[in-house]
């Protein structure tokens, strides 16, 4: 054995070197093993007990909190003890792995198992096939449920009522989130008038549609009103009406579904449209009083022009939100008096009717209808040269 | 210059006076619940949460027995100086002092009632309709004519700590994905980073019923639809897009130097990322965490899908859903528990407004 080289006797023998490398192994195995089973077991008490609600909900956060953690730590752990070349090499896609492995099982591929999904017919490709049997065979229906989403009288009168949804859902709540920035930035008592108004924003959809139902309660002429709307209209002479169910209107029935959105969504673009309007520079606003120009046309002329970006983004983030509203309507009405919208249709189609392949066609009209917002986020992202 | 004065009180008075009623407006719904969730039941039923506040009522100061006073009603008749017919006193006959004679019930059994119109508040208040929607099993209900009837309660316990334990792991996880993606995004370098990041931003608004189909087959392929874990990995799937966003949009700008003399001193990513990134992004943190927290506290869909099964693991959303299907008229239980859903989310509103604000705005793009 040579002592004088002092690098050597730093060295374990290799008999130590083995036993520590077999015991990091089993180490390494070991831990995740165990961690492994203890999340399982925790699974399967979560999936089974009988025990009091409290203790099952406070197993529940440790486990599913507590659990993510420990993978992400053992994983690091893991590949902190190999070599540093593979650590270096490793260690971001233990990072950043997890994050696109849920991306692409919840988002991205759904997108194309869904479209796939979609040419089959209510019962979705067989299983057990190999794929040139499967466009032979009688399920696939090629863009037939296509066809029959932009057809079917059901689905006309949902897109007619999502189109009413969109206009007048996004306008009403940009319009009234504007005038009130405008209102609240020059009265006395700002900061309460905001608050009351965003207020709604931490309400749910079905909570709201309680609100409203209560306020449109309808009561047979004679009997005392307890809904506000209808109580108010008897007074002032006039016969109560069951607002939302008012076939006879339709399909402007809608417009009392839609009041709860705008209701819930002003405060939003108020807040953003408020920050906006306090960036305008003052110089600005003062240029355009000394010149003798009326606050109309201050707000016309300057204000709206250089709050453009934001209305823009308020506007698309609405036109969004209403393309997909489902909780209202469905706790509204369930859809009757001609008040189906495409998200509640997708619903009764895929989970109801259980027709998944109707159902998901559905689901991919709206995915093409927000595929303009995509292209224009790839497109800042593009500019952004982040990267 | 007085007359500029005059015409800038006016403006501010037109500005305050058009808010103050906006602002009724926006606030009288929510106020109606909340009020009508404390009145008594029989309350509810028959007159507006309005008669809270005083109003002018007709209350009997006398009644008369129209058999006592031989008085046919088939006729026209006389009562307390006034005279009319059966049909007009049925409808109520004003007389010149201002009282109102009705005749109560039909022909042949009723009563006349003298009325005077009076001023009054209907102040009953209780908590019954909070203990029936909060109790579990059963309720005892005592009706205003003495006799008691047992009602089933509607569990809202259960579902209020069944969305606590959903909500609290369905917000952690997700932050906590999106924290270690967002670091390895911005400082970390490897092949594929670019067009990893480029899915991220293209998820951003794709709409969740896109996954719903298959996602339920898989749940069914893997057996655990209608658990815990199913909902907290699809509120996790569906937020991690727009929490890896904003997270990076905040972790590339933390200051470079402070990382770097990091990593002199010998520091590994992981003990950088819990040790020095995660505390310096608590704001980032928070206002995405409040954002996603409201989410999937207010959220129905998803609930209804993965959860939709299994009455014991029903959501507070889910069962006031369920109570407006099956109960839609009685309001007592509707109101309260509207304002039992409602409580956390308010909760998080009065406490963190300017997290909660923050929030709103980063999240309000998700798909």
């Amino acid at each position: 054995m040579n002592y004088v080289s002092g690098k050597e006797v730093k060295q374990p023998s290799l008999g130590v070197r083995i036993l520590a490398l077999i015991g990091r192994v089993a180490l390494a195995i070991a831990i995740p093993a165990i961690a492994f089973y203890i999340l399982y077991l925790g699974f399967l008490f979560l999936r089974d007990s009988d025990a009091p609600r409290i203790v099952i909900t406070l197993v529940a956060i440790v486990w599913g909190v507590g659990g993510v953690a420990l993978l992400y730590w053992i994983f690091n752990g893991i590949v902190e003890r190999m070599p540093d070349q593979w650590t270096t090499r490793l260690q971001p896609f233990v990072f950043v792995g997890p994050a696109m492995a849920i991306l692409a099982w919840y988002l991205a591929i759904p997108t194309l198992r869904t479209f796939w999904i979609s040419l089959f017919n209510r019962d979705g490709p067989p299983a057990g096939l190999t794929i040139p049997e499967l466009l032979a065979s009688d399920s696939f229906v090629g863009l037939s449920n296509y066809a029959a989403v932009f057809t079917e009288r059901v689905m006309v009168e949902a897109f007619r009522n999502n189109i009413m949804w969109i206009v007048f859902g996004s306008t009403f709540s940009v319009a009234f989130g504007l005038i009130i920035a405008v209102l609240a930035d020059r009265s006395a008592y700002e900061k309460l008038a905001k608050s009351l108004i965003f207020l709604p924003m931490a309400i749910s959809f079905v909570g709201a549609s309680i609100i409203w139902k209560f306020i449109y309660e309808f009561r047979p002429p004679g009997q005392p009103q307890i809904g506000l709307l209808n109580a108010i209209l008897v007074s002032a002479g006039g016969v109560p009406r069951a607002w939302t169910q008012w076939v006879d209107i339709a399909p402007w029935n809608n417009l009392f579904l839609i009041v709860i959105v705008i209701w819930l969504q002003t405060g939003f673009s108020m807040v953003l449209f408020s920050a906006a309007l306090k960036g305008i520079p003052e110089e600005l606003l003062e240029a355009g009083r000394m010149d003798g120009a009326s606050e109309f046309r201050i707000f016309f002329g300057i204000m709206l022009p250089y709050i453009r970006g934001t209305l823009i983004t308020v506007w698309t983030t609405i036109v969004i939100f209403t393309l997909k509203i489902f909780d209202v309507v469905w706790v509204m009405t369930g859809g009757q008096f001609g008040t189906h919208v495409i998200a509640t249709q997708f619903y009764r189609q895929s989970f109801t009717n259980r027709n998944s392949g109707f159902g998901s066609a559905i689901a991919i009209v709206l995915l093409i209808a927000v595929i303009p917002v995509m292209i224009y986020n790839l497109k800042q992202f593009r500019e952004q040269e982040a990267f | 210059m007085s007359s500029a004065k005059r015409r800038k009180r006016l403006g501010s008075l037109f500005v305050n006076g058009a808010l103050l009623i906006i602002i009724l407006i926006w606030t009288i719904p929510t106020l109606g619940i909340f009020i009508s969730s404390f009145r008594v039941r029989n309350d509810i039923t028959t007159s507006g949460w309005w008669s809270i506040l005083p109003h002018r009522e007709w209350q009997a100061t006398e009644t008369i027995d129209p058999r006592a006073e031989g008085l046919d009603p088939t006729e026209v008749m006389v009562i307390a100086g006034v005279t009319g017919t059966f049909e007009e006193f049925r409808n109520g006959v004003t007389s010149p002092d201002g009282k109102r004679i009705t005749w109560i019930g039909n022909r042949r059994i009723g009563m006349v009632e003298v009325q005077e119109q009076v001023w009054t508040v209907s102040w009953n208040f209780t908590l019954d309709n909070y203990r029936q929607v909060l109790g579990g099993q059963s309720f005892e209900f005592t009706r205003p004519d003495g006799t008691v009837e047992v009602v089933p309660g509607d569990n809202m316990t259960r579902a209020f700590l069944n969305s606590l334990a959903v909500t609290i792991p369905s917000t952690v996880i997700p932050i906590l994905i999106a924290a270690f993606a967002a670091y390895a995004f911005a400082w970390m370098s490897f092949p594929g980073r670019k067009w990893m990041f480029i899915l991220v931003v293209a998820m951003l608004v794709v709409p969740l019923q896109i996954a719903l189909v298959p996602l339920l087959r898989d749940y069914r392929a893997l057996q655990i639809n209608g658990t815990f874990l199913a909902i907290w990995l699809a509120h996790t799937g569906f937020g991690l897009a727009l929490a890896t966003y904003l997270l990076f949009n905040y972790i590339s700008t933390l200051p470079r130097e402070t990382l770097e003399s990091a990593f002199i001193d010998g520091a590994s990513h992981f003990t950088v990322f819990t040790r020095l990134v995660l505390p310096l992004s608590v704001p980032a943190l928070a206002s995405f965490a409040i954002f996603q927290f409201l989410w999937v506290w207010n959220d129905y869909l998803v609930a209804l899908i993965f959860l939709g099964g299994n009455p014991e693991f029903e959501l507070v959303t889910q069962r006031m859903a369920a109570i407006v299907g099956s109960r839609g008229s009685e309001w007592h239980l509707l109101t309260a528990g509207a304002f039992v859903s409602m409580v956390l989310p308010l909760a998080v509103f009065f406490g963190l407004q300017r997290y909660f604000v923050r929030g709103m705005m980063a999240g309000s793009v998700k798909g």
